[in-house]
């Protein structure tokens, strides 16, 4: 059995996995509810942000901050450009159509950052070591996964409050729930579906950002991310937001138990596995709760 | 003075020919009725003038406040000043009460001048203020009703179309929506209502017009339309003719002049 400090660091090493589930699942979770679309360019879009703050990390040899801005910057522009671009183009969209769309960019992406940036592996830094660590209440945990779990959890704080207390996010929510209605309160939903793209890619941007230094810097980047934050996703229901940060720290926590328990190597294997079970027994996710959808 | 004029338009859905040339024009300050059966075209009507439908009206011409908005996104339409109560209600499900008065104003700036108009809005409707941290979907047809309303009303709108208010309401409510809309007339709002309940709307507009397939078929004060024949045995139930019996011999044929 496991004494108590390695239960302890068994959760928080599970939280600190689960935070950038979780901000991957959420960028997602964005972009579905406003346009039902699961967005799979999502991964790909973050690792070009994350491309672009190594160049103007090491290029430029810029401070971390201005990169961390300009990536940020960029992916904004990457995310309502895509929507602008694509996605809005799109004649009589079906859903299907709309992930194929987003499929095809993101083989696009993939295909252009290896080209622009190369397909080698760089270690890409940030000012957090993560293998410098401190020890709060008898858990060691590295500066980069202190720094993961804070910036994962002030970024959730505020789009939640930009999501209750603004009035953009309002008009955010109305249109995700009834389109029509928030037109005749003149509330542009194509402005909405924008925006949604916008924040989602800013999103995945962070989640990039602080998982690129565990591995390495790559087109790959976001691949197992991106199927983590998926499946974190499925597991927590799309159409709820705190379900989704819920479901990426069940599922990394689950993910660790396994790995502990079973297998180390099979570890990757749980996240299938997870989106098959949830869509076998509950498709709607565990914490979705279920009103009309829209019509 | 001409509000809102709508001239000739024709509106297709696919194949549907819904609107076969519609003209009509609202006086600012009066309550103006459509009345017309189910899937004569009274909704679509609604839709055309706020550009809800994907490119129509097809042909006609609309204006509002003497500027056309034929070809005009919805959301601007809505930005000139006019609030549209939908069918069905449409309030927004998982929004609280309050939220979905306070989407009513985006177009609006001001803060305090909206939270003035937020208890404006609860004088007009007492029910709701009881329930402002609910979230909507869990409300009764009625309050439904009252809290669209009131949605559309937060635009400060110039004219307030109201889709079928009466629709899944008992009589009761019925009366009390339709004492709301006469209250909100009363304060300065121009009113279109869309009805099928004919003797309702006719007892609160003072101009009607009558939809068939498409066509306005007869137009007139209220009093006028209460007094023409076709609109008594059709839209007022009111039998003129009866056998001794008190069965109808024969069935009365629309003639509309």
């Amino acid at each position: 059995m496991m004494d108590f400090s390695e239960i302890v660091t068994l959760i928080v090493r599970s939280v600190e996995t689960g935070s950038i589930y979780a901000l991957v699942g959420l960028a997602m979770g964005i972009i579905y509810k406003a346009s039902e679309v699961p967005n799979f360019a999502q991964g790909e879009m973050a690792t070009f942000s994350t491309f672009i703050a190594f160049m103007v990390l090491t290029v430029h040899g810029a401070p971390f901050y201005v990169a961390f801005v300009v990536s940020l910057l960029f992916a904004y522009i990457l995310g309502i450009a895509f929507e602008f671009l694509c996605v809005r183009r799109a004649k009589n969209p079906t859903i299907l159509s709309m992930i194929i769309l987003t499929i095809g960019l993101q083989m696009v992406l993939y295909g252009l950052s290896g080209w622009v940036f190369g397909t080698e592996q760089r270690a890409f830094r940030l000012p957090f070591s993560q293998f410098e660590t401190v020890e709060i209440g008898g858990v060691v945990i590295s500066h980069l996964g202190l720094a993961t779990i804070i910036a994962s959890f002030v970024l959730m704080c505020l789009i939640y409050w930009f999501l209750e207390h603004t009035k953009t996010g309002l008009a955010m929510r109305a249109s995700q729930q009834n389109s029509m209605a928030a037109r005749i309160n003149g509330i542009s939903s194509n402005r909405v579906v924008n925006l949604s793209f916008g924040i989602s890619s800013i999103v995945g941007a962070i989640a990039a950002m602080l998982f690129a230094p565990i591995i390495t810097l790559s087109p790959d980047l976001m691949w197992d991310p991106l199927l983590k934050g998926f499946a974190a996703a499925v597991l927590g229901g799309f159409a709820s937001l705190p379900g989704i940060v819920f479901g990426g720290y069940i599922l990394a926590l689950i993910e660790n138990l396994f790995g502990l328990w079973f297998s180390l190597e099979y570890k990757s294997v749980v996240a299938m596995g997870i989106i098959v079970l949830v869509l076998y027994i509950k498709p709607s996710g565990l914490f979705s709760k279920h009103y009309q959808r829209k019509v | 003075m001409t509000l809102l004029n709508v001239q000739n338009i024709e509106t297709y859905y696919d194949r549907v020919y819904a609107l076969r040339g519609v003209s009509m024009e609202i006086q600012e300050g009066g309550i103006t009725a459509i009345l017309g059966n189910n899937g004569a075209g009274k909704t679509t009507i609604l839709n055309s003038i706020v550009a809800l439908i994907d490119d129509q009206p097809e042909k006609g011409l609309i204006e509002f406040d003497g500027k056309t908005i034929t070809n005009m996104s919805t959301e601007k339409i809505i930005r000139m000043g006019i609030g549209y109560v939908p069918e069905g209600r449409q309030v927004f499900n998982e929004l609280t009460v309050l939220e979905n008065i306070k989407t009513g104003a985006y177009t609006r700036k001001g803060r305090s001048e909206i939270e003035a108009d937020i208890d404006k809005m609860f004088e007009y409707f007492p029910v709701l203020k009881e329930r402002t941290k609910q979230q909507a979907g869990t409300l009764s047809g009625g309050e439904q009703q009252m809290l669209a309303i009131a949605r559309a009303l937060m635009s400060r709108p110039r004219l307030l179309m109201l889709d079928e208010p009466s629709l899944g309401l008992s009589p009761l409510l019925v009366k009390e929506v339709f004492e709301i809309i006469r209250q909100i007339h009363q304060d300065g709002t121009t009113i279109l209502l869309v009805e099928q309940n004919a003797k309702k709307a006719l007892e609160i507009a003072d101009f009607g017009y009558i939809l068939e397939n498409g066509r306005f078929v007869a137009s007139g004060t209220a009093g006028e339309l209460k007094a023409n024949d076709d609109v008594k045995e059709f839209y007022l139930g009111v039998k003129s003719e009866s056998s001794v019996k008190g069965y109808q011999r024969y069935r009365r044929k629309r003639r509309w002049r």
